[in-house]
């Protein structure tokens, strides 16, 4: 993975990307290239500034200083809802799934978004039957074809996580941005996330904050070691874990 | 797949489904229409009247807070606001009624807009505290200004002639049309719960960061709900001057924002039909404890705080649980 990097092959970029809150700097000047196509996790140990550098990229905290580029496009400025138009879509630490409605329903409403017309007041909501079929789809993608009129607050806590990234896939995007998507799941869980992660990897580029080192191993590409906000080491599973500092601030810090 | 698919089917129990219309929602709705049919013939109609301006009124503000969750404490200015258009335009400019309900319909729902405008990126109790404060300032510009009369308000509005044939000075002809123009909004608000628009407004209420992700620009949602709102809310209160003939204080009066709320809460917030039963019985209160005084203020308080207590979801809400449909 030693070639030169092209700029068609990076398609997500920060430069010197800064946030302070109140004169504590929590991601401080990181410059991050996520490739076009890769699996990229990061990743650090707890307050090294994960997740605050994961809403700054998907545009729910404003950076103090700083660019993010999407395909070389400056969208350090457009906001959350403009930039899942252009095909970078997040996922939530707290499963984000609409709670009251049903599994099929949760994908219909990403994919209403694309079909448009969703201010018609006026219009029967049996237009939206044309989409179950895709919906039906999708859900079969993650295993949940026999959960679709299930409302999603009944579905076991893994499943949620898979009917998040169904509704995520809807959208079709071209970068996934997951935000800890094992968190809180037992081994089980945690195996057929990382199984399905891999399997809508195909033709798109994830970039994820993982806290789970074993499932970062198997997974990613590429792989950023933050601390106190600063990129400590950058590269794949086997150089970062060799690494004496990310040993130090890392592994050493008792994280499984 | 074929088993997902059959499920995947609307299914008329399943909440949301699209593009069915539960059965027992026609059936609740004839009940509804035959009860309102028969009910001059037993009940005085100024007072059915009274009740079917509130329900919708009420059905209106349910839009807003059962349905994408924001709750508005400055409903009154729209009613009331309309109240006074109405007033104005038919009795001052002699406006046929139906034209004048237009005007105090669009009236209010240019007010909706500038007040969603300013307050619909506020969360919570921020939201409700500006939407109080606007209605607070219309207040003040209808105690004030020279054409809303006062403390007397508009008065002898006249009824007049709808659509230069229906003679509203009948009362049975007055309370047909009125009957009409409750279904007609009513129905109405059924359609945008049950629109692609009402789906993504239940996402936004379920989910706001959420839908934000996905991309949807949740700001010009709610505030097309908020305009719509205040139109359906500002119709209800055109209706009721052409009614009681009158647009007063009362109508644009904090405690009117506070009677909607209740309306809604007691009859079951975000249920079709709670907010016109709600209507009903606080309306039926006001009329038939009107002897004891302000002491009905007294009893509309100890049925908030055992409603509150008791039964949260309110009357349509428990029924509907009971019944394990969505009513």
């Amino acid at each position: 993975m030693g070639h030169a990097e092209t700029a068609a092959d990076v398609i997500l970029e920060t430069e010197g990307l800064t946030k302070e809150f109140r004169g504590f700097v929590a991601v401080k000047g990181v410059n991050l290239k996520t490739r076009r196509g890769s699996i990229h996790a990061l990743i650090g140990p707890n307050g090294a500034g994960k997740t605050t550098c994961f809403n700054l990229l998907t545009k729910f905290l404003v950076p103090t200083r700083g660019r993010i580029l999407y395909k070389g496009r400056d969208i350090t400025h457009a906001r959350p809802a403009d930039i899942a138009r252009l095909g970078l879509v997040r996922s939530f630490q707290i499963s984000a799934v609409f709670d009251h409605l049903s599994a099929l329903e949760n994908v219909r409403i990403a994919l209403q978004r694309a079909r448009g017309g969703s201010f018609d007041f006026w219009r029967s909501d049996g237009v939206l039957r044309d989409l179950n079929a895709r919906a039906v789809d999708l859900l079969d993608a993650v295993g949940l074809a026999d959960f679709a009129a299930t409302p999603a607050v009944e579905l076991p806590y893994g499943r949620k996580r898979a009917l998040e990234i169904a509704t995520t896939l809807a959208l079709e995007p071209e970068v996934m941005l997951l935000d800890e998507p094992t968190a809180g799941m037992g081994h089980e869980d945690i195996s057929r996330i990382v199984a399905l992660i891999r399997a809508v990897s195909a033709n798109r580029t994830i970039l994820m904050v993982e806290h789970n080192l074993s499932v970062v191993a198997d997974l990613s590409d590429t792989i950023t070691v933050l601390a106190r906000g600063e990129i400590l080491a950058e590269g794949d599973y086997a150089s970062v874990s060799r690494n004496p500092d990310v040993v130090q601030a890392y592994m050493g810090s008792g994280n499984d | 797949m074929a088993a997902a698919r059959d499920i995947a089917e609307p299914k008329g129990r399943m909440a949301g489904a699209a593009g069915a219309i539960p059965r027992h929602h026609y059936a609740a709705f004839a009940v509804m229409v035959a009860l309102l049919l028969v009910a001059p013939l037993f009940v005085y109609p100024i007072f059915l009247m009274k009740v079917l301006c509130f329900a919708l009124f009420a059905s209106a503000f349910n839009l807003l807070i059962g349905y994408v969750g924001l709750v508005s404490f400055g409903h009154a200015a729209f009613f009331g606001g309309a109240a006074y258009i109405t007033g104005h335009t038919a009795k001052v400019w002699g406006f046929p009624p139906e034209l004048a309900i237009l005007a105090g319909t669009a009236a209010a729902a240019l007010l909706g807009l500038g007040f969603g405008l300013l307050a619909i990126r506020r969360q919570g109790i921020y939201f409700a505290m500006i939407t109080l404060a606007l209605a607070q300032m219309i207040f003040f510009v209808s105690l004030q200004a020279p054409f809303t009369g006062g403390e007397d308000g508009i008065q002898a509005v006249p009824r007049g002639v709808m659509f230069g044939f229906l003679d509203l000075g009948d009362i049975e002809t007055l309370y047909f049309v009125v009957l009409a123009i409750f279904l007609g909004g009513f129905l109405l608000i059924y359609r945008i719960i049950h629109s692609p628009f009402g789906h993504v407004l239940r996402a936004i209420r379920e989910n706001e960061p959420r839908a934000v992700s996905l991309g949807y620009k949740v700001d010009h949602y709610k505030l097309l709900a908020f305009v719509l709102s205040a139109a359906l809310a500002g119709l209800a209160g055109g209706t009721k001057t052409i009614v009681f003939q009158l647009a007063s204080l009362t109508d644009v009066h904090w405690t009117m924002s506070g009677e909607v709320i209740l309306m809604t809460l007691l009859g079951g917030l975000g249920t079709v039909f709670g907010p016109a039963v709600g209507a009903l019985v606080l309306v039926s209160l006001q009329n038939y404890l009107a002897q004891i005084g302000s002491w009905v203020t007294v009893v509309q308080g100890t049925i908030f705080v055992i409603c509150v207590l008791t039964f949260r979801r309110g009357i349509i809400g428990e029924l509907g649980r009971l019944l394990k449909r969505s009513l």
